[in-house]
């Protein structure tokens, strides 16, 4: 590898690989189309061609990869989540992330730290030893630990949270990871593209051709391409998708920020969360650390940050680490987060034949971005969701058989 | 610092101020069917534009409705419910 490097520091042309073609005109049919070119509809091409051997399609994606929020999200990987179908589901994800550098050929830097939900009330604590009961039931391992457990992972923690809200327990999950996203983005996009399937940038759709029914193609700035399927992958874009095809969801779209530090020796191994305080904290490979909170209070279509977040976060990472008071924030920012009022997403088959849909991934999306491509791609190829996603169908709102994930998805991600 | 306009109080910090949601049609539940009515509880207009929205100003405890573009933030008017047309 080193050799490598210098070979490229002393070459002219920088002959760095290229990770996927540049695709300029698309063709005039694809026998599906993937509207949005993040995390989720890039692992969607990528298991259509390797598990099903449908090749022959084009994602298109409106600005670059992996922009959205697959590159605005603080990569919390976990699983502890409060119903059967989630915890299912989402440790079905926790298991292909876990071969997912070796599967892509990329490190993805999928570091496994351990996951602390920290209960600073009674309640809290309530709902930390139900989760607990349910991840050990479905497999899963998760208990509830005391602050001396707490405190021997994370020293430098006030327990005692400058007497605001002392710390009673935590939910330990074993599991928890964090990985680089982009680079998540970038490996499914250079598998896809190795086994044939067109990425198209700087392509967005702006109309989807729906005729009795069903679709038969998408309008794109890059003129119009013909396909009985399309997925929409779009998370903070679904509402407006949705508008093209008249579909109907729940889905409003609220800001949600974070934040990362300056860089600083590695001194947090674990990844904390803490839903009273409003606040999650973790460190990153490159030493930043990266915080989050919870989303923004109203809808709003737009990316744009505040300074109003980044102090009412700080107040409270000061209460839980009083010595980071003179640390920087270097960089802030925003996503559009599509949230659903059962913090649970929306998957599979739409009253449109031919339109599936991937949303409703609000805060907490990008721990699947490898379940939900896969299991978007077997919807996709046989017309029909697999078992694992069938609580997340798009009719559950209909049929009033919202999920109960309320409680583990809120402020945690 | 934000501010919205309470048409009470005047104008206020965005932080005294908790969102309500879309104004929306309520279908008659009696002569409706279980899907309108369904769509009603659940479903949203979540695309961009311009909304009629709920709005609590919490320290007078005051509804209103505020006219937003939920794509700019932008709020064009806000006025008790029903008073519309005396703005
Ligand atoms: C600040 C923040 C922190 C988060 N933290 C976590 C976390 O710790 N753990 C976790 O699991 N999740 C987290 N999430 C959620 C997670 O980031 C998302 O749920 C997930 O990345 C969604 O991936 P996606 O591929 O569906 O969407 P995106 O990555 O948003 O991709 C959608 C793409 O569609 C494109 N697009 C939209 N409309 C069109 C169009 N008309 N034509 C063409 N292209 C279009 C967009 O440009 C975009 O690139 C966080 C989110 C945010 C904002």
């Amino acid at each position: 590898m080193p050799l490598r490097l210098l070979k490229y520091a002393m070459s002219r042309e920088h002959p760095a690989p290229r990770f996927f073609r540049a695709c300029e005109t698309p063709k005039k049919s694809y026998d599906a189309v993937i509207i949005g070119g993040g995390g989720h509809g890039l692992a969607a091409a990528y298991y259509l061609a390797r598990d099903h051997g449908i090749t022959n399609v084009a994602v298109l994606e409106r600005g670059y990869i992996g922009g959205g929020n697959t590159g605005r999200n603080t990569t919390i990987v976990r699983s502890n989540y409060l119903t059967p179908e989630g915890v299912n589901f989402y440790n079905a994800s926790v298991k292909l992330f876990e071969d997912l550098s070796q599967d892509l050929d990329l490190n993805l830097f999928y570091s496994t730290r351990g996951h602390f939900t920290l209960a600073h009330t009674e309640s809290a604590m309530r709902t930390m030893r139900w989760r607990a009961e349910v991840n050990k039931h479905v497999g899963v391992e998760s208990y509830v630990v005391g602050p001396d457990e707490i405190s021997k992972a994370c020293p430098q923690l006030d327990i005692s949270c400058s007497g605001q809200a002392p710390i009673l327990g935590a939910l330990y999950h074993a599991p928890g990871s964090v990985a680089r996203h982009d680079a998540v983005a970038w490996g499914y996009a250079r598998g896809a593209d190795h086994m044939g399937v067109e990425i198209f940038q700087s392509t967005e759709v702006t109309g989807i051709d729906v005729q009795g029914g069903k679709v038969k193609g998408v309008q794109t700035n890059r003129g119009y391409i013909s396909t009985n399927k399309v997925l929409s992958a779009v998370a903070g874009f679904t509402p407006r998708v949705c508008k093209m095809v008249d579909v109907q969801t729940p889905i409003i779209i609220q800001p949600l920020q974070a934040c990362v530090s300056e860089p600083m020796k590695p001194w947090l191994d674990t990844i904390l969360v803490s839903g009273s305080l409003h606040v999650y904290v973790s460190q990153s490979s490159r030493g930043e650390l990266v915080m989050g909170s919870s989303l923004d209070p109203y809808e709003v279509h737009s990316t744009r940050s505040s300074l109003d977040f980044v102090e009412g976060l700080t107040t409270h990472i000061l209460d839980m680490f009083p010595f980071l008071s003179n640390v920087k924030v270097v960089r802030q920012w925003a996503g559009m987060a599509d949230i659903t009022p059962d913090f649970a997403p929306i998957m599979g088959k739409t009253p449109v034949e031919g339109f599936y849909l991937d949303a409703g991934w609000g805060t907490w999306g990008f721990k699947a971005t490898p379940i939900s491509g896969k299991t978007m791609a077997e919807t996709i190829a046989n017309d029909r969701a697999p078992d694992l996603i069938n609580s997340f169908r798009l009719s559950r709102f209909e049929e009033y058989e919202l999920t109960g994930e309320k409680g583990a998805a809120s402020v945690g991600h | 610092m934000k501010l919205l306009k309470c048409p009470m109080n005047g104008v206020r910090p965005l932080s005294e101020f908790v969102f309500g949601g879309e104004v929306r049609e309520m279908p008659d539940p009696n002569t409706c069917s279980d899907k309108e009515w369904a769509t009603y509880v659940h479903h949203r207009n979540g695309a961009p534009g311009m909304k009629k929205e709920w709005w609590y100003h919490g320290p007078s405890g005051t509804w209103f409705i505020a006219e937003r573009n939920t794509m700019t933030d932008e709020v064009a008017r806000t006025y008790l419910y029903g008073q519309e047309d005396k703005q």
